[in-house]
């Protein structure tokens, strides 16, 4: 965990720390408020990403991440650099185990952690739960309800309702999330990251799909 | 009303860092924020830091505002409704020394409003914060004073308390006395203090189509209602909620159906009611000049 991290092959973090963080935080509040609406980001915010990052996923976590914080990495994320480039961007810990992380960063089709086996908070403290950035394949807010992940967003900050095409998340997401919306006021929150694209889902979104 | 009139136009001083806080406080902030968002009308904890100004003046407001705002922004500050009023001018300067945004007085101009004490009678549009200043976070604090206590009832969703003080209003005043920070229930699960906002403009708060974010500096909590949430004002089947009501009209641009204040205009018993929403009243006045 302590290992030298060799500068030379790490990628730029933001270029301006104090701005950048501030668009890319008015996006995830936006993505939070919103649940589901997809927002770019701009693609001048990050030189280059971590092999295997998507743009969004890398930009949430600068923009969250410090000292304060740890980060959990997902299967197939802990070989490569995102520790190494999370670390020294960040200040960040990583996590010694999952049910101790307030952030993680998961590839869509991880099928090795539940989002169960996060923190979910407490009755009295349902802020002290994981914040879970989820990399798939797309997002899109059009497509047919039913379809495959086409899911039906309705909750608080959705008017009516909302459609979420989200490509590449593990079959079972709606299940799992139903689970995490029984548990309210505990639960965690997750943000979907395609590219420079991002989505967001607050415990308290019902999903259908 | 021009805003270099009662405000004029402060330079950005660049010793501050942007907004002001440092980097790892707008941080913090921004995570518990988020957190808000997710858990709507719960009030999360945070580290509030000192001002440069004194608890009660808007220092919630202010590190929620510092850490959500950016160069692209267009800030309005508002006191009690009004632009022009002194602590209103005191925070809009602080803005724009620390960050150099554009500073408004329209509401449809603006993409941040803070705001004590009340909602702009124009209103908000999706994409639009309103970040209200709050000084006592807790709707409950006044009848259960240990917070271990109050965090329990929170997390029980045991709000009886509440509603025993407000039949006790009734049984002894024939209805419910309280007229502003009227408690609310947030999508139908976490009783909220609206902040000190006449209970006249409670209904604005649901169904709104800006986000809404409340900093209470002093007490350390921050809260928040997402856009189309439902906010609904505690009441009983036979004892409606109603808002205030004025019999005439603003004495300035005449409008019925906004919130007045009263105004002493001498020393023997002269009066009159304007709207309390400055913005409003200019645009509602007939032309002249």
């Amino acid at each position: 965990m302590n290992a030298p991290v060799d500068l030379s092959r790490l990628s730029p973090g933001f270029p301006n720390a104090a701005l950048d963080s501030q668009t890319v935080f008015r996006a995830c509040l936006g993505a939070m408020s919103e649940p589901g609406r997809v927002t770019s980001l701009d693609s001048a915010l990050l030189e280059s990403t971590p092999a295997g990052l998507s743009g969004a996923a890398v930009a949430i976590l600068l923009a969250l991440l410090d000292q304060d914080t740890t980060l959990w990495l997902g299967e197939g994320l802990r070989e490569g650099d995102a520790g190494a480039y999370f670390r020294f961007h960040t200040g960040c810990a990583i996590a010694p185990s999952l049910a101790q992380a307030g952030f993680a960063l998961l590839s869509g089709r991880d099928e090795s952690a539940a989002l169960s086996d996060f923190m979910q908070g407490s009755e009295a403290f349902p802020d002290r739960s994981a914040t879970l950035v989820v990399q798939c394949c797309g997002l899109a807010n059009v497509g047919d309800a039913g379809e495959g992940n086409c899911w039906r967003l309705t909750g608080p900050g959705i008017r009516d309702y909302r459609l979420l095409k989200a490509s590449g998340v593990r079959g079972d997401f709606p299940q799992q999330w139903s689970d995490n919306r029984k548990g309210f006021p505990c639960g965690v929150d997750v943000f979907f990251a395609s590219g420079l694209s991002l989505a967001g889902l607050p415990r308290t979104t019902r999903l259908e799909g | 009303m021009k805003i270099d009139d009662f405000s004029p136009a402060v330079a950005r001083d660049g010793n501050f860092n942007f907004a002001y806080l440092d980097e790892r406080t707008k941080r913090m902030i921004r995570r518990a924020i988020l957190k808000a968002v997710a858990v709507p009308g719960y009030q999360v904890p945070f580290g509030s830091r000192e001002m440069p100004l004194p608890y009660g003046w808007g220092t919630g407001g202010i590190q929620v505002t510092a850490s959500i705002i950016g160069p692209e922004d267009v800030l309005k500050v508002i006191d009690q409704g009004a632009d022009d009023t002194v602590n209103a001018v005191n925070i809009r300067r602080f803005f724009q020394r620390t960050t150099g945004v554009e500073v408004t007085t329209h509401t449809t101009a603006a993409t941040i409003i803070q705001t004590r004490h009340r909602i702009p009678e124009t209103p908000l549009a999706a994409g639009q914060i309103l970040v209200y200043q709050v000084p006592m976070p807790e709707p409950l604090q006044k009848l259960e004073p240990r917070e271990a206590e109050t965090r329990s009832l929170h997390g029980l969703a045991e709000y009886g308390l509440m509603h025993v003080k407000l039949y006790e209003d009734i049984v002894r005043f024939g209805h419910v006395a309280t007229t502003y920070d009227y408690p609310v229930m947030v999508d139908g699960r976490y009783l909220m203090a609206p902040s000190p906002i006449p209970k006249f403009d409670n209904p604005k708060m649901s169904m709104n189509a800006a986000l809404q974010l409340f900093g209470a500096g002093r007490e350390k909590r921050i809260y928040a209602v997402p856009p189309w949430t439902r906010v609904e004002s505690l009441a009983f089947e036979d004892h409606p909620f109603e808002i205030q009501r004025w019999s005439e009209p603003c004495a300035l641009c005449g409008d019925t159906a906004s919130f007045l204040d009263e105004v002493i205009t001498d020393d023997v018993g002269g009066r009159m009611f304007v709207c309390s929403d400055t913005d409003h009243c200019l645009a509602h006045r007939p032309a002249h000049d």
